[in-house]
């Protein structure tokens, strides 16, 4: 038999005997906290370092082999426009304007933040989207049915979706360009290539601890907050900023709930219905069926008396009948008699006379 | 009235048939440009907006609209109202066409129709609610094939199997029920992944129980709405027991929707209550929100009250429409307009003349089976040579 047990086991949970495995991936209200895989990777971003010269864009373009922008990469003219992670650029920088000196703006990075806890590796029905071991989350177009969920589900509105394919459209997104660089002890793209070093390539525990050393070093030149350390649960990517994240295109009330945890007491709920409703539901039938029967019953036992009655009623009637029809014949009887005495005593007087 | 019903049987060139001829041309063109040119050649959706609605109307409000299946049989066959017995076949059959038409819609929407089955026999997501709404969408579709199939069975003749389909009565209705439950709250449990995304008059944690309440709303209404509708197309079709018993249903159905809704009136505000959201209601949103819940529901709760009590059957019936429309105000706002409401007007969703023809088109398909179906099996009688029940 060429049936792997992995395959094995996931028909069975296919078939629904092994509800177990609800539990394995997302877990319901616990005490657990999952703070990534240990010695996992990350990137550190430094908005105040950058000075948005796209050489990242351009570097992402290349190694992932994507298709070239209208406008090439040095036209900084197209940073004016809010741009978002599409299929065919998986980062980008985007401008937004300082307030404090109106001469510096400020540059933030849009791009997948392989979250400890993914929300689109939870949503997905069919399981193409993997957090490794390395930090990042991958994408298997292999088995991508196109539904997605996952697009609707990620906090940060970062999988995109070849609308113009006809019959093969892909979820395209950062995957910190594991397969083509990771596996090979290379750093991704936008990071080799960032020319004012705003990126920090390393492992997450040690980037959050340089991150929390610049903050107390440079007080005045930062916030006191590393975006993406608690953001939905924590995240692999990992900014820090000396302006409010929302100033920077960068939502800063999504909680720290990693999204698995929205849906896990819902998904915990369906073997309860399947264990439960059975019980409720032939409880009704079988209390509306007796109710039923009780019912015919006692319309069976008012039918018998009600017959009961009506023969006792019948029965003295005929007995009474019978009564009053010996009386008339014992009486008919007696008349006769009397009848024939009296004709006898007749012919007595006759023949005596 | 029956004259006219069976003058258009007899004839192709009728307004129904001119008119479903047109949508459906129009849908098989646009069907070969939707699977020629991609998803992003006949509709609106973006990289901010993935659903559109294909997901909000012909999944989301088609699942609801379809619960008149469980929600009958339920009646009929569970709770023991076998007066109501005529309304089952109907309400299954509109259930068996809507699920089928589902599944049809997901085929569109979806980027690689071909792999629907993939969650089941490739790999399986199951810490997706969407694997338990393929899954029980799935499994329900095929309770409702053989919940029909007697009706089938009965028309080709086939008494043995008909027999045998009809033995597993109890057993479908109970298991349809279950994945009913199951999946009716799951369409809504998919959006709990999203907070940051729906507005938080609409987001609560109860979102599943608010979707399976609402759809026994819409089963309700759906099988008066139904009923009014085959009475006026296909009265001639129609035998003494389902024209005795078309008034009380609408009465009886009508007086039951009419707790329902009060109940999820109030569940509606114990989540407002609960997330504390009483300050959003004097917003925009909010009176949009107060709109959908008392506009549609409460009025629709009203009507259904006054119907019951004083045997009004057209006020019923009316109302029954107006309940359907809340019901798919309700969805609608769930999936599009209370979705992505943070985002600027300029990366909001509004549908393409081509969805909406698609789902029109879908309908008509819908209508068309129907009539088809109505037209020759025996669902709006019974076949004389199976009395027997169900």
């Amino acid at each position: 038999m060429s049936i792997s047990r992995r395959k094995f086991l996931g028909w069975l949970t296919a078939a629904g005997l092994s509800s177990s495995t609800f539990g394995k991936v997302a877990h319901a209200a616990t005490t657990k906290h999952f703070e990534g895989h240990p010695k996992s990777l990350g990137v550190l971003y430094d908005n105040t370092s950058c000075i948005g010269c796209r050489t990242c864009e351009a570097a992402c373009n290349k190694v992932n082999d994507l298709p070239l922008p209208d406008r090439p990469f040095d036209d900084l003219a197209v940073l004016d426009n809010k741009r978002r992670t599409d299929p065919k650029k998986y980062m980008v920088i985007n401008k937004y304007d300082n307030s404090v000196n109106a001469q510096t703006p400020l540059f933030a990075r849009t791009g997948c933040n392989h979250c400890l806890e993914p929300a689109c590796a939870s949503s997905c029905f069919v399981r193409a989207y993997t957090k490794t071991e390395s930090g990042a989350v991958t994408y298997d177009e292999s088995v991508c049915v196109g539904c997605r969920y996952c697009m609707l589900a990620c906090p940060f509105n970062i999988p995109t979706f070849e609308y113009d394919s006809a019959l093969t459209p892909r979820i395209r997104k950062c995957t910190m360009c594991y397969d083509n660089r990771l596996v090979k002890s290379e750093l991704p793209g936008c990071i080799e290539a960032c020319p004012t070093e705003s990126f920090t390539f390393g492992k997450r525990t040690d980037l959050l601890k340089i991150g929390r050393e610049r903050i107390r070093r440079y007080p005045g030149r930062y916030l006191d907050h590393i975006y993406g350390e608690n953001e939905m649960g924590g995240t692999s990517w990992l900014y820090l900023s000396g302006v409010p994240f929302r100033k920077i295109g960068m939502r800063e009330d999504l909680g720290i709930i990693p999204a698995p945890q929205f849906t896990s007491s819902a998904l915990a709920a369906v073997p309860m219905v399947v264990g439960t409703w059975p019980l409720l539901l032939m409880g009704i039938y079988a209390v509306s069926r007796r109710k039923d029967k009780i019912a015919k019953e006692e319309k069976e036992q008012a039918l018998a008396e009600v017959i009961a009655q009506a023969k006792a009623e019948a029965d003295q009637k005929v007995s009474e009948a019978w009564k009053k029809a010996a009386q008339e014949k014992e009486k008919a009887i007696e008349a006769a008699v009397k009848k024939a005495l009296e004709a006898a005593a007749d012919t007595e007087t006759e023949e005596n006379s | 009235m029956s004259q006219e019903a069976t003058t258009t049987e007899k004839s192709l060139i009728s307004p129904f048939n001119i008119i479903a001829g047109i949508i459906v041309l129009i849908g098989l063109y646009l069907t070969v440009r939707r699977f020629t040119g991609g998803l992003g050649a006949v509709t609106n959706l973006s990289d901010n907006n993935a659903w559109g609605i294909w997901i909000g109307f012909d999944l989301l409000t088609g699942v609801a609209l379809a619960a008149g299946g469980y929600v009958t049989a339920g009646a009929v066959y569970i709770f023991g109202l076998k007066k109501y017995h005529s309304a089952v076949r109907p309400a299954v059959l509109t259930g068996f066409l809507g699920y089928a038409l589902v599944v049809l819609a997901l085929h569109y929407d979806v980027g690689r129709p071909w792999r629907l089955p993939y969650p089941f026999v490739v790999q399986q997501g199951t810490s997706s609610v969407l694997f338990e709404v393929g899954a029980c969408v799935a499994l329900y579709l095929t309770v409702l094939f053989l919940e029909f199939s007697p009706a089938a069975l009965e028309w080709l003749g086939l008494k043995k199997a008909r027999n045998l389909a009809v033995k597993f009565t109890l057993i479908l209705v109970v298991f349809g029920i279950i994945l009913s439950t199951l999946h009716q709250s799951s369409l809504g449990a998919l959006f709990l992944i999203a907070p940051s995304k729906l507005h938080p008059l609409w987001y609560s944690s109860f979102i599943p129980v608010y979707f399976f309440v609402s759809s026994i709303i819409a089963g309700l209404s759906m099988v008066i709405f139904e009923s009014t509708l085959s009475h006026r197309f296909f009265a001639d079709k129609m035998d003494e027991a389902h024209l005795r018993e078309k008034d009380d249903i609408a009465l009886g159905f009508g007086k039951a929707a009419s707790y329902v809704i009060a109940g999820y009136i109030a569940i509606q505000l114990m989540g407002i209550g609960a997330d504390n959201e009483w300050q959003l209601l004097g917003t925009t949103y909010g009176l949009w929100y107060l709109l959908e819940i008392f506009g549609f529901f409460g009025v629709a709760c009203l009507g259904f009250a006054i119907g019951a009590r004083e045997k009004n059957v057209k006020l019923i019936r009316w109302t029954s429409a107006w309940a359907v429309l809340g019901v798919i105000v309700n969805r609608f706002n769930v999936s599009l307009v209370a979705f992505n409401y943070h985002l600027p007007s300029s990366e909001r969703y509004f549908p393409s003349w081509m969805e909406i023809a698609v789902s029109v088109f879908l309908v008509t398909l819908g209508l068309i089976a129907f009539r088809f179906i109505v037209s020759r099996m025996p669902i709006l009688y019974e076949h004389p040579e199976y009395e027997d029940l169900p």
